[in-house]
């Protein structure tokens, strides 16, 4: 280990000095990119920043502390080893920040693949440090190798802490900023491997260098794609549309003729059986009103359930409402979407009016033949308020005489006390129900309600072009087997939210 | 020598050079950080306030006549007049300081809500408050009865979720921190509930209830009105509740209600926040509160709407005095620049204590040891609905870090179930200093830095409001709230609420405790024991 300096300790000696106290400074900048980088994924991923950077922190410093300690137990070759260490920082610090965006959404536990990688990175950065003196001894004073050595590692981490926020992730992001920091370790690590005498004897660090360097490279080049694999990961499929609105995140996923439609993370259809969904929910409503002229879709802005409702010929106007103008404005515009919705909402007969239903129900008056209820499930407390005892009343004033209404009402089985809960909260705002529910692949099994002011008639018409829903299986949809039969469920009222509260808690025990 | 220091040099101008340009870099980020965002700065009308204190005003250049004059038209004053207008009795006036009825029931309203400009909910009412019921029923507030029991418009009891409190980093369901409680903590907090539940359904020797609300109906039996007479603090070192969290917890409400610190508010004061609410509802509504986008200004458009016509606003009350058996009020019109001289046969002066003892020093006895709280509420206008870990946002938002009581969120009760942005109201008494300096605080501080400490407190309960902020509009109130500091209930100096026919005195000053019941009691019961003085019949609400 004295071929650095002791050989010759002459002006030569100079470069490859040079080239190791840059890499204390590069090692020391890198090194705190990375643990940045883990603790601000960390937080972004889990929430409570300041638990996560005190934790992913606290445990970098540690594990240098482990690895200084360990690095009393290297007595040959220190040079080598410090390639090679440096080497192994750049390969997974660079890779540290693509690896946790990726793993997020496969692993269930995302902490222990955070701290290893913190960990990891720490134990090996507290290993160089003290390498780098031993090195360095050979050629200098003690006295001045400690001092430059440390005197370097602290500005690096001053530039790190600085470059980071400031310019880093505004304009790399972070999967960038991690590869690129990974290149630039990698990077003085081969000019080290250059700049060295013993040329011959590190050929193996060198290549390894150049392959570490590539893969680098690459995934620098390629992180504006994994940042899409990142969001697709947790989609399954890959993401062909995504766009966040005031009101949600809209993502659209395909996969052969396989389309998704996500609100919040949350599957709305796919197209592969979305028309088990829709039969199931307009059908049986629409079928039951005698002459269904004016019909009001609430929610449903994907024009699917619109779809249907034109199969039935007498359809004179129908009123969409629906929240969120990006919505309605995709799906009338796109031709994948239309040739899936059938251009339903640029029929002629189609109103759509974006506005808040909730509202809209309040102010709203005229009689409707048929009110298809269609909106995503009581998962937060502004979408628990569409499925109140008060939004029904809305609805109850809004049907004409003979008029049907349909609720879609989640899953009976998965949430059967939420289903029950709506059912229990459309006969508290005083109307009759008929509860149903049909099995819909990507969903499961899921619940329906018809509600009316009064009987409705046991037969429904249906189309006869249905793919799913016919005059002979319609009826069968009402029967519901034990593990789904009624039980008792509260009234969800505007000041208690039940069904939020209930929804959670079944489909949290549901999904574990 | 030269031969080592080469390398080192070179590294060491390297990374200097680094550094600089970061250095750089971060000076600059640093000034572009993100601006304060503007907005307006209000408050009670300071001009016109401090022109009473001065007594400047011309000789009565018009005459007017009325039955009743009511000066003030806060609620005590609208509850006067709607008392009146109820009663069939249309003879009378109501003169307003402000440009807006309303006092600090008062409102504002931009592109994304109506939002409260003081205070903003009233809690479902008790058994005993049956004039408040009463205007509750006229405003379709409550709609009808069920098992016997008042109903109550589902749209404007407060919608679930009611309230949550940033504990320990994480958002959690109701304001009583509930995890990582020590012992002592759970043990207090217990021991407090069990105490205060059973001073709710206490009742006095002589009958009644030991904490009512209106405070009037309460019971005077010695030994509760004896905790007027020692400090809260005190009270609880008694009972040996010292955790700190249960402490904590308490200094939050008695500053919410009250705008003091828990060792100048009176024991009795401070029990009645916990045992006064025993609210009286159908489908179990009894605990809710009842709410709107523009807090109690929409109780008080209701009851202003009852009388339009007998309402002059920008009316500057300065003297009123006995004359023969009646009474003069003179009040400057703002807008005309003169005097209007109102001839009447009763006055109600439903205005704070110390205003009524100004422009009528010889009916309205010095009122000792009376002062009054100092509050900022600011509205805050943001893009998008703060969130947080653990908890969803709530109608009411409480950080126990926070030197502010938190924020409620306008668009809470609708119309929407959902909306892109909102506006949050803010509210922070001024409780550390004594009034009067915590007053000129309020007022000297720029508005500039107001906002900034407004800005800051936010973004420490949601950083992820950070560059959501629109815009911030002050509200100053100076004399918010009449403090019930300790005796100012029930003792003594209480005797300065009393005056003779034909003037009386409205306000929820005096009762001490600056509540919706308590303006709505003592306007109605000024405005009936007007009406007995002249003698027009009429059915008692009270």
């Amino acid at each position: 280990m004295a071929e650095v300096a002791a050989a010759n300790p002459s002006r030569r000696m100079s470069a490859p000095a040079a080239a190791l106290i840059a890499s204390a400074f590069v090692v020391a900048t890198c090194g705190l990119v990375y643990e940045l980088l883990a603790s601000t994924i960390a937080s972004y991923m889990l929430g409570d920043s300041v638990t996560q950077f005190s934790t992913v922190i606290g445990s970098y410093l540690f594990a240098m502390g482990i690895g200084s300690w360990c690095s009393r137990y290297v007595r040959r070759d220190a040079l080598r080893l410090f390639v090679r260490v440096e080497l192994l920082i750049a390969l997974i610090g660079g890779c540290s920040a693509a690896a946790l965006f990726l793993l997020f959404p496969m692993v269930d536990h995302f902490r222990v693949a955070l701290y290893s990688i913190v960990l990891a990175i720490g134990f090996l950065v507290g290993l160089e440090i003290p390498l780098l003196m031993r090195i360095l001894r050979e050629g200098f004073d003690f006295r001045e190798v400690v001092s430059t050595v440390l005197t370097f590692d602290y500005v690096g981490a001053l530039a790190a802490s600085l470059l980071f926020p400031l310019l880093l992730v505004p304009y790399l992001g972070m999967i960038r900023t991690g590869f690129l920091f990974g290149i630039a370790n990698a990077g003085v690590a081969l000019a080290l491997l250059m700049i060295l005498p013993r040329r011959a004897e590190l050929r193996l660090e060198k290549v390894t260098a150049m392959l570490i360097l590539a893969v680098l490279i690459a995934g620098f080049a390629v992180s504006d794609r994994m940042q899409r694999w990142a969001e697709t990961a947790g989609y399954e499929e890959p993401v062909v549309y995504a766009e966040s609105t005031p009101f949600q995140r809209i993502v659209l996923t395909r996969s052969g003729n396989d389309l998704r439609l996500f609100l919040n993370g949350n599957l709305q259809f796919s197209s592969r059986d979305e028309y088990r969904y829709h039969e199931a929910l307009v059908h049986p409503a629409l079928g039951r009103v005698a002459e269904p002229r004016d019909v009001l879709i609430l929610g449903g802005g994907d024009g699917l359930a619109a779809r249907e409702v034109l199969k039935h010929p007498g359809v004179e106007s129908i009123t969409l409402v629906d929240l969120d103008p990006a919505m309605t404005k995709l799906f009338s515009r796109s031709a994948i979407l239309t040739s899936l919705n059938a251009g339903a909402l640029t029929d002629p007969r189609m109103t759509v009016i974006n506005a808040d239903g909730f509202r809209w129900a309040r102010e709203a008056r005229g009689e409707y033949d048929a009110i298809v209820i269609d909106f995503p499930d009581p998962v937060d407390f502004s979408l628990g308020k569409l499925y109140t005892e008060t939004f029904y009343r809305e609805v109850k004033r809004l049907l004409a005489p003979g008029g049907v209404a349909v609720v879609q009402s989640t899953s009976p089985l998965v949430a059967p006390t939420a289903y029950w809960t709506i059912a229990e909260t459309l006969e508290a705002a005083g109307l009759t129900i008929r509860p149903y529910h049909a099995y819909v692949p990507s969903f499961g099994e899921w619940g329906y309600i018809l509600a009316a002011n009064g009987p409705m008639p046991d037969k429904a018409r249906i189309p006869d072009d249905d793919r799913f829903l016919t005059a002979e299986i319609a009826p069968r949809l009402f029967d519901f087997p034990p593990d789904m039969a009624r039980r008792p469920a509260p009234v969800n009222r505007l000041d208690n939210q039940a069904l939020v509260r209930i929804f959670a808690d079944e489909w949290g025990r549901y999904e574990g | 020598m030269k031969a080592r220091a080469d390398p080192v040099r070179r590294a060491l101008i390297g990374g200097i050079g680094a550094t600089g340009i970061a250095a750089v870099g971060g000076i600059g980020w640093t000034l572009s950080s993100p601006m304060v965002p503007s907005g307006s700065m209000d408050g009670a009308d300071v001009a016109r306030g401090h022109r009473l204190r001065s007594g400047d005003f011309p000789a009565p250049a018009a005459i007017e006549e009325a039955e009743i004059v009511i000066a003030g038209g806060g609620i005590a004053g609208l509850a006067a007049g709607w008392t009146l207008a109820e009663a069939g009795f249309r003879d009378f006036r109501l003169l307003e300081l402000e440009d807006g009825t309303g006092g600090n029931a008062r409102s504002g309203r931009n592109d994304v809500s109506a939002f409260p400009l003081g205070a903003h909910y009233l809690p479902v009412p008790n058994r005993e408050a049956r004039a408040v019921r009463h205007l509750l029923r006229r405003l379709d507030i409550i709609t009808g009865e069920r098992d016997g029991a008042p109903l109550y418009d589902p749209y404007q009891l407060c919608a679930d979720l009611q309230e949550r409190l940033l504990w320990r980093g994480r958002w959690q369901e109701g304001l009583v921190p509930r995890s990582g409680l020590s012992a002592r903590d759970s043990a207090d907090l217990a021991s407090f509930d069990r105490a205060m539940a059973e001073f709710t359904a206490r009742v006095g020797s002589d009958g009644r209830p030991a904490f009512a609300i209106p405070i009037a109906y309460s019971s005077h039996d010695p030994e509760l009105l004896a905790l007027d007479g020692i400090g809260f603090t005190a009270w609880l070192d008694q009972r040996g509740w010292t955790s700190p969290v249960l402490r904590s917890h308490l200094r939050y409400c008695m500053r919410d209600d009250y705008g003091c610190e828990p060792q100048h508010v009176s024991a009795w004061a401070g029990i009645h926040y916990f045992a006064g609410r025993r609210g009286w509802a159908a489908e179990g509504a009894g605990e809710n509160v009842l709410t709107w986008p523009e807090g109690n200004d929409r109780l008080a458009r209701g009851m202003a709407a009852a009388f339009p016509d007998a309402i002059s606003t920008d009316r500057i009350v300065h003297r009123v005095a006995r004359d023969g058996d009646g009474i003069v009020v003179d009040s400057f019109d703002t807008a005309a620049g003169r005097t209007v001289r109102t001839i009447a046969r009763a006055a109600i002066l439903a205005m704070p204590h110390f205003i009524a003892r100004r422009i009528a020093p010889e009916d309205v006895r010095r009122w000792d040891g009376l002062e009054y709280a100092p509050w900022l509420v600011a509205n805050v206008t943001v893009d998008r609905l703060p969130t947080g870990r653990g908890a969803p946002l709530a109608w009411d938002n409480v950080s126990s870090t926070s030197e502010s009581l938190g924020y409620v969120v306008a668009t809470h009760q609708g119309p929407a179930a959902r909306t892109a942005g909102t506006v949050l109201t803010w509210y922070m008494p001024l409780s550390r200093q004594a009034p009067a300096e915590a007053r000129r605080l309020l007022l000297e501080r720029p508005e500039e830095e107001w906002r900034r400490i407004v800005l800051d407190d936010l973004l420490a309960m949601n950083p992820d409001l950070e560059g959501a902020v629109r815009g911030i509009d002050l509200w100053r109130w100076g004399h918010a709230m009449a403090r019930p500091t300790t005796g100012m209930v029930w003792g003594e100096a209480r005797r300065a609420a009393e005056t003779e026919p034909p003037l009386f005195l409205a306000h929820s000053d005096l009762s001490g405790l600056s509540l919706f019941e308590e303006a709505h009691y003592h306007g109605t019961r000024a405005a009936e024991a007007a009406m007995r003085h002249l003698g027009h019949a009429h059915e008692t609400l009270l």
